[in-house]
């Protein structure tokens, strides 16, 4: 029998298993043990000694998280499909904050539906000029993407895998400098308006009822989820068909983290005679919401779509796909259009947490995501949004409780040590199961 | 007029040249087989039919139609299906996703229906089988998931590479029952098989390859009894 290309490929890239030396293994489960020690005394001192403090940093290193998550997702998709790591990608996300930039700035169309309704509601009109400046970023970023994959990567499909990786540093490069040029984004720090208006909700400005149907959300969904388990270990089929709906990701994602969220804000602390009010901004609402929204519509469409289905079909057996009559181009580039999609969204969450748009912007961020998905398992939705989040905390609460200078050495370090224990990343599973 | 020619066929991997000419045809209606040692060509004949490998030169003419450049999904879209060679079945997709990815060429929903409700009477197994990931499957049932997912595309003409390879004996009978079954609903096939006594005793004509040039041809059973082909494939006289 002749081995085909992918089946080669999958025994090339079996990876080191942990079961290679017994005195590595225990080291590295010592040290990832200590330093885990270590984090926790460190932590748990921090919110001992001011547990307000504490949760407003917890509830920042979320708000970085969801959007790492977005960016994640990107690379864990593409790497999926063609075991690239597009190291453009933090520069698509870039893009994305640039177009929403000068759609915002120059052109004005966040206020779009007031041009229209000039009797609309405020509220209203920066509700859906907000949607509106998310999706030109989006399409510009997925546009973006896919010519990118046109013109860069897919000429160099059949070849050696070290030419597309060293052609995505250069597109990287391509873009930031391009991006550099004075008729371009210049090579300024510019300052970026957000396209709504902040509000900040602290004690007593959450209505209960909101909170309440948040907790809602989440035990109804927890309790069919575990529901539907019990019905589909016993071999009920729509059961288990069920059990992988993303409304049910929908409901606990969405009710878990604004219950979480809200409930702190709505809290009123007092610790050592000190008073101290969480507070939460919509900035970071908006953020988790949209990040939330556009996970859930991605898992809809990879588990629930024709081209979902196509795409984790062919990111596991091209020439099956083919026998199939799946175009595989196609597919692969629409991989490209969805992973850019959420990198542009991500870009407009990001400027409007930071206010600010640089040229160079994307490095930093597409790093920190590139390491989340590593962290999670490279190829695993779940686990890009799960390493998402642990970034994010690691992040803020490195910044806030260790030394603000050494965060990002600290998140960086952060990907040894996991990769030491799970050497493919939280979620990743043995290679032939990729997405 | 042949449903399937395929004249003066050379293909080559980078310098290696696979196939040296080869021609064949296949009629509406029939079982032709393609048999030959290990490594003769006969995936590589598939698989050029099917467009995943590219012909240096020579003809595929399909349907009247010469398909010889043609990209792999119009050559689905016209019924020219492939069962491919180690059954190739998206482990990561439950049984339900593998069988609607067979009918991805396909628009009518209810029609797609139909041929799963089909492929359910053919296999029963798989219909307990069918929110399970195709990669949790037994290796018989595999091939099963493979012959069914070939089938949600409605074939025409339907390529299969070696279907009997690695199943147990009474399996064996079993997927070559198949086979003649799906033949008698008006399906042609072209079997490739190492398994000669086998498929030499369902088809109607069979052809030999041996590296990368056909050898032999004719009716099923002249090649049967041909001294040649028994003592190479089918175990001595
Ligand atoms: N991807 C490839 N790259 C290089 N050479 C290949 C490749 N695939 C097949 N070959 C060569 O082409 C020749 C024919 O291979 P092919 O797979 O068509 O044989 P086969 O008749 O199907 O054999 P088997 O019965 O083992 O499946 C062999 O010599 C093989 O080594
Ligand atoms: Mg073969």
């Amino acid at each position: 029998m002749v081995a085909t290309q992918t089946h080669k490929e999958q025994i090339r890239e079996a990876p080191i298993q942990r079961r290679d030396g017994m005195i590595l293994n225990q080291l590295s489960q010592g040290l990832f043990a200590l330093f885990g020690l270590i984090v926790v005394y460190i932590l748990g001192r921090a919110l001992f000694e001011n547990p307000g403090l504490f949760m407003q940093q917890v509830l920042n290193g979320l708000e970085l998280g969801f959007i790492y998550a977005l960016i994640a997702l990107g690379y864990t998709m593409i790497y999926g499909i063609v075991k690239l790591i597009n190291f453009a990608h933090g520069d698509v996300f870039m893009v994305g904050s640039f177009a929403s930039f000068y759609a915002i700035s120059i052109l004005d169309l966040h206020r779009w539906p007031a041009w229209i309704w000039p009797g609309m509601s405020s509220t209203l009109v920066m509700i859906i000029g907000t949607i509106t400046i998310i999706l030109i970023s989006m399409f510009v970023s997925g546009l973006l993407a896919v010519v990118m994959e046109r013109f860069a990567y897919r000429p160099l499909r059949n070849k050696p895998r070290i030419a597309a990786l060293i052609t995505a540093i250069g597109v990287s490069f391509f873009l930031e400098y391009f991006g550099a040029l004075p008729f371009v984004f210049t090579n300024n720090y510019i300052t970026y308006d957000r396209p709504f208006d902040v509000t900040v909700y602290s004690a007593g400005e959450i209505s209960p009822v909101v909170i309440g149907v948040m907790w809602g959300l989440l035990v109804i969904s927890l309790v069919a989820y575990f529901m539907l388990r019990t019905q589909a270990k016993s071999g009920d089929m729509k059961a288990q068909a069920w059990l992988r709906h993303p409304l049910l990701q929908f409901g606990w994602l969405f009710g878990g983290f604004f219950a979480f969220v809200l409930t702190l804000a709505g809290i009123h602390l007092e610790s050592g005679g000190k008073v101290w009010d969480l507070s939460v901004s919509n900035v970071t609402l908006v953020i988790m919401g949209a990040s939330i929204l556009l996970q859930v519509l991605l898992q809809f469409v990879v588990t629930q779509t024709q081209l979902g289905k196509a795409m984790r079909a062919a990111a596991y057996d091209k020439d099956a796909a083919r026998l199939m009559g799946i175009n595989v181009d196609l597919v692969i580039a629409s991989t490209f259009a969805l992973g850019g999609g959420l990198a542009g969204a991500a870009g407009v969450l990001y400027a409007t947490a930071f206010k600010q748009v640089y040229y160079l912007m994307g490095i930093i961020p597409g790093l920190k995501a590139f390491v989340a998905a590593v962290i999670g398992g490279i190829g695993s939705i779940p686990g890009a949004f799960l390493g998402a989040l642990i970034m994010g905390q690691t992040e803020v609460l490195s910044a806030g409780f260790i030394s603000t200078p050494m965060r990002d050495a600290i998140s960086f370090s952060l990907l040894i040590i996991v990769l030491l224990v799970w050497p493919q990343g939280i979620f990743g599973e043995p290679p032939g199961e990729k997405v | 007029m042949a449903l399937l020619e395929v004249k003066d066929l050379v293909v080559s991997y980078g310098a290696i040249r696979a196939l040296h000419g080869i021609s064949f045809y296949v009629d509406q209606g029939e079982i032709v087989t393609l048999i030959g040692a290990n490594g003769a060509g006969k995936s590589t004949t598939l698989r050029t039919i099917s467009a995943l490998q590219r012909a240096d030169s020579g003809q595929i003419t399909y349907d009247g139609k010469d398909i010889t450049r043609a990209s792999a999904s119009a050559i689905v879209h016209q019924g020219l299906i492939q069962v491919p060679e180690g059954r190739r079945i998206f482990a990561p997709l439950t049984v339900r996703e593998n069988l609607e990815m067979g009918a991805y060429s396909r628009k009518d929903k209810e029609e797609v229906a139909a041929s799963m409700e089909y492929v359910f009477q053919l296999f029963p197994r798989l219909k307990e089988r069918l929110e399970q990931a195709g990669g949790t499957l037994s290796g018989g049932e595999q091939q099963m998931l493979a012959v069914a997912r070939a089938l949600m595309a409605k074939p025409r003409l339907l390529l299969m590479d070696e279907p009997s390879m690695g199943l147990a004996p009474i399996l064996v009978e079993e997927i070559f029952d198949i086979i003649q079954e799906i033949n008698a609903q008006g399906v042609t096939i072209l079997l490739v098989e190492q398994n000669a006594h086998m498929a030499l005793s369902i088809a109607n004509r069979g052809y030999v390859l041996e590296t990368g040039t056909i050898q032999l041809e004719g009716p099923a059973k002249e090649l049967a009894a041909n001294p040649q082909v028994q003592e190479a494939y089918l175990g001595g006289g």
